[in-house]
């Protein structure tokens, strides 16, 4: 059974003439999620665009086992950043079907492939379906989002990226959310989520940046800490 | 396939509808061109001298100017970053959107230039090999533009450094779709060279428009 791993080693990160990141190290495999904590600045973002491809990483590796050896760790993955991109001209159909369409489906490790949604499926799981037809322009915030969050459930990919998912989301939405992440993680796949709020996901490991300092190095803390959360073992989705 | 196919079709509706600038570009086109009887005065034989070039400055200055939000647009709202790591060649992705964009602003400039070349005199052959240069050599300015456009898609108004970058390597498109379209009104057999001149610069940056964009474009994520 093919399992997925994403190891990072001593992982480097400069930016704007600044080392925002130094020796990050962990593992995180299938059916896992690694919370990245930290106060602000302190490089949980620049950590997640670090493993999926768009800043340059200084020093380190950042590896994939059990993955499609011919394809980057970027292209496993799925990045739910800061930014929704939507565009606002488009309905809500539109936006969605045009990812469907654009990106190409990375089976996870082991034929374990989860069937992912039609569009009306995934917007109807999200509670927007009735926004279908209407241009992206017009939603809310939480909407916005939540239209974000179907691109995920529309395209199956193994990892997942999370910055701040649940930024903008009322309470219900973000139950709904934290759901599919934890269905995600049952069937099989990995997520790696920034937040400096307490994510109630299963199988959770923790990673706690801190600021760079000329020798201080972040802490590898990537044991297991599931009684921190003694609820987290339930199934939530 | 279908990939490319729906980036193209939401490149080409997302610029035809209203805001997307596909309009905008003509309007331009025609201000620029109209201007020039106005400055020059009523000489028809100058102005039919210098007609093509009048065409071919106001559709270069068309093209610059919707240039600018060809990559910033999608940069703001978060989508290039899903386009870079996409896996999709990103070449390809560059030259898609820049297909789409001409398709809708480059087309109806060409398109336009018939009609335009009635208010600076050209006579019929003139229109003909004008809006045939303009056919084949606009393309290029898109596709040399969007190296413009990928390397000024981070900065706030980089849609002036763009025209700066971009006007000088336009000059030889320029040179030689002007001067076949002027040299084949005078005498046709002085219209092949220049013309395949044109086709030639056209083809360079079909190659070298999305290699450079982007190799421009992997690195504007940080």
């Amino acid at each position: 059974m093919n399992q997925l791993k994403l190891i990072c080693q001593g992982v480097a990160c400069d930016r704007g003439g600044r080392r925002v990141l130094n020796h990050v190290d962990f593992e995180v495999g299938s059916s896992e999620a690694l919370i990245v904590q930290g106060p602000n600045g302190v490089g949980k973002s620049s950590l997640l665009r670090v493993i999926a491809g768009l800043v340059a990483k200084a020093n380190g590796t950042i590896e994939l086992e059990g993955g499609m050896p011919e394809r980057s760790v970027a292209e496993h993955s799925h990045y739910f950043g800061h930014l929704d991109a939507l565009k606002p001209l488009q309905s809500v159909l539109e936006n969605l079907s045009f990812w469907r369409d654009f990106f190409e489906p990375a089976a996870f490790g082991g034929g374990k492939v989860r069937e992912s949604m039609s569009e009306l499926e995934a917007l109807d799981t999200l509670g927007i379906a009735h926004t279908a037809s209407l241009p992206a322009g017009y939603l809310s915030a939480g909407q916005r989002r939540r239209l974000s969050v179907a691109r995920l459930l529309v395209v199956p990919r193994p990892i997942w990226l999370l910055d701040e998912p649940t930024s903008a989301l009322d309470k219900a939405s973000e139950e709904v959310l934290l759901g599919l992440i934890a269905d995600h993680i049952h069937a099989g796949g990995l997520v790696v989520a920034a937040t400096h709020l307490p994510l109630n996901l299963p199988n959770t490991k923790f990673l706690n940046l801190s600021p760079v300092t000329t020798e201080s190095e972040h802490m590898f803390a990537g044991a297991d800490l599931d009684d921190y959360f003694d609820e987290d073992e339930q199934d939530e989705g | 396939m279908s990939w490319m196919k729906s980036l193209f079709v939401r490149e080409y509706q997302l610029a035809n509808r209203v805001g997307g600038g596909a309009l905008i570009g003509v309007l331009f086109f025609l201000a620029v061109v109209t201007i020039f009887p106005f400055g020059v005065g009523p000489d028809m034989i100058l102005l039919s001298r210098i007609g093509a070039a009048i065409l071919w400055i106001g559709a270069l200055l068309s093209t610059l100017l919707g240039l600018d939000r060809l990559f910033q647009a999608d940069r703001e709202d978060g989508s290039l970053e899903l386009l870079v790591m996409s896996g999709r060649s990103l070449e390809l992705v560059v030259l898609i959107k820049c297909a789409a964009h001409w398709a809708a602003t480059g087309l109806p400039l060409v398109l336009a230039t018939p009609v335009l070349s009635l208010f600076v005199g050209l006579d019929f052959q003139s229109i003909v090999l004008v809006t045939l240069t303009l056919l084949v050599g606009a393309p290029a300015l898109t596709l040399v533009g969007a190296v413009g456009a990928g390397v000024t898609v981070s900065m706030r108004r980089g849609g002036v450094l763009l025209s700066i970058l971009v006007i000088p390597l336009a000059i030889p498109i320029l040179i030689f779709g002007v001067s076949a379209a002027t040299a084949g009104a005078i005498d046709s057999n002085n219209f092949l060279v220049p013309f395949l001149f044109l086709c030639a610069l056209t083809l360079f940056g079909l190659v070298i428009g999305p290699l450079a964009a982007a190799a421009a474009l992997r690195v504007s994520g940080d």
